[in-house]
């Protein structure tokens, strides 16, 4: 059913999940990256944050009842979880400038060699919303961008260097695709774990610059595969 | 004056005194903790030229801000996501060059209200830093990285939404409904809070209040409130 090598949509959620820390406080923004919550283990006890000034929500299990008021990212409902908390707006943005995010998890049109991040504007005429990007990507301790690896028409998403308004200069961490899970290091792009079936030409030829491969390449374990979070050097 | 003239009859009385040309925060996020009534209460008054404050410009929802550039009062907005599809009213008016528009990041207008209710001159934040919204900003270098300089967002008139009021106007918010609506209070002259309850003085424990009546001038119970 799916002719082409990489990840299913929730395999990469898992990849993503895999990198987050145990009971770690996480913000994860509209599009691809809502479906991280549902794909941690509750075991894990991940404190998952909203701009809304929520922390500590889950996907709302099948008997939950929704209420209005308890919302995520993308307005849905959600359910709170035993040691959840709410603040205001400016306390919520508060603990994501103020380092106590421990990752965000955000969507990107596209992703530069160096880190820089695009995911607010498509580009000039086009309407757009910065919303909490902004403040999350400068923020968050550790910046994971979760999206497909190419653009509708197929052209790379992570390049040399952005050609989109940024987000924010040189942020992101690691990015999760359907193809591969990619760190932004001082070196270059390092891909770490590659989707099974994925071979390293195919995983090239689809980016905009250039990467280099870990050793060895964890690609033919099953997924979710356990990855050692690596040391995420301080940002400046 | 008695504290408990803070309470008002109805959403007419409760945005009276809004002009052309004010300044006015209005409450919500994604649809809650939206004060619907006295949106709509302000786009029947139908002031012109204003410049509105508002996380969203329209989610199709009744009573959100939506109504303001539906009714033509709208100059200026400041605002972090004004794309949905709920938003046609401001985009028709976007569109035909009636609003101008400014998009700020949410962390930034946050604490821009913040910073307005608490007296200060502004602030510096990293967010923003190298994008399109450090233009023409000043800039200050802090341990090795780089700050904008933000200024304060003062308004005339803020509208809010809160679950409870006391008559003092101690207020309580729901969940996610609190969002903006305590800072954009703080840093209005007028604050004008729809309730969906007023309870007597002494029902909120002083330790239980979210935003302290010193905030709040015009309490309006909603309609099919209690």
């Amino acid at each position: 059913m799916n002719a082409l090598p990489g990840w299913t949509k929730l395999e990469q959620a898992r990849q993503v999940a895999a990198l987050l820390e145990p009971k770690s406080v996480v913000n994860v923004g509209v599009g691809m990256p809502v479906m991280v919550p549902a794909a941690v283990d509750p075991a894990q006890q991940i404190m998952f944050h909203c701009e809304n000034g929520l922390i500590g929500y889950q996907a709302l299990a099948a008997t939950d009842r929704p209420d209005p008021d308890i919302i995520d990212a993308r307005c849905e409902p959600v359910r709170l979880v035993v040691g959840s908390s709410v603040v205001g707006h400016d306390v919520s943005f508060a603990i994501a400038r103020g380092g106590r995010l421990d990752a965000t998890v955000l969507g990107a049109y596209q992703v530069a060699a160096n880190g820089d991040l695009a995911n607010w504007s498509a580009g000039k005429g086009s309407l757009a919303g910065i919303g909490g990007a902004m403040d999350l990507a400068v923020g968050a301790r550790r910046v994971i961008v979760m999206m497909r690896h190419t653009s509708r028409d197929g052209g790379p998403k992570i390049v040399r260097r952005c050609d989109l308004p940024l987000t924010a200069m040189a942020c992101v961490n690691t990015v999760v695709t359907e193809l591969a899970v990619i760190d932004v290091t001082p070196r270059g792009l390092l891909a770490r774990t590659l989707a099974p079936g994925v071979g390293r030409d195919y995983l090239q030829e689809r980016t905009g610059a250039p990467v280099l491969f870990s050793e060895p390449l964890p690609n033919l374990l099953p997924t979710p595969y356990p990855i050692p979070s690596p040391k995420v050097a301080e940002r400046p | 004056m008695t504290q408990t003239s803070k309470v008002v009859a109805t959403a007419a009385d409760a945005v009276a005194g809004i002009r052309d040309g004010m300044t006015v925060h209005v409450g919500g996020w994604g649809g809650i903790g939206v004060p619907d009534q006295l949106i709509l209460a302000l786009a029947r008054l139908r002031p012109r030229n204003l410049t509105i404050t508002t996380n969203n410009c329209g989610m199709g929802v009744p009573g959100d801000a939506g109504e303001l550039f539906g009714a033509g009062c709208v100059a200026r907005v400041l605002t972090t996501f004004p794309v949905h599809a709920g938003a046609a009213a401001f985009r028709a008016r976007l569109d035909a060059g009636q609003v101008a528009l400014e998009v700020i990041p949410q962390g930034t207008l946050a604490e821009r209200l913040r910073s307005a209710g608490a007296g200060l001159g502004g602030f510096y934040t990293p967010t923003g830093v190298g994008t399109e919204v450090a233009r023409g900003k000043a800039t200050r270098q802090m341990g090795g990285r780089t700050y904008l300089l933000e200024d304060p967002l003062h308004g005339d008139f803020a509208l809010i939404k809160a679950s409870q009021a006391d008559p003092y106007g101690n207020l309580r918010f729901r969940y996610a409904s609190r969002g903006f609506n305590p800072v954009m209070a703080m840093a209005a002259a007028t604050a004008v809070v729809q309730v969906q309850e007023l309870v007597p003085a002494g029902a909120i424990a002083p330790d239980d209040v979210h935003l302290s009546g010193v905030f709040v001038d015009r309490i309006y119970v909603e309609e099919g409130g209690a």
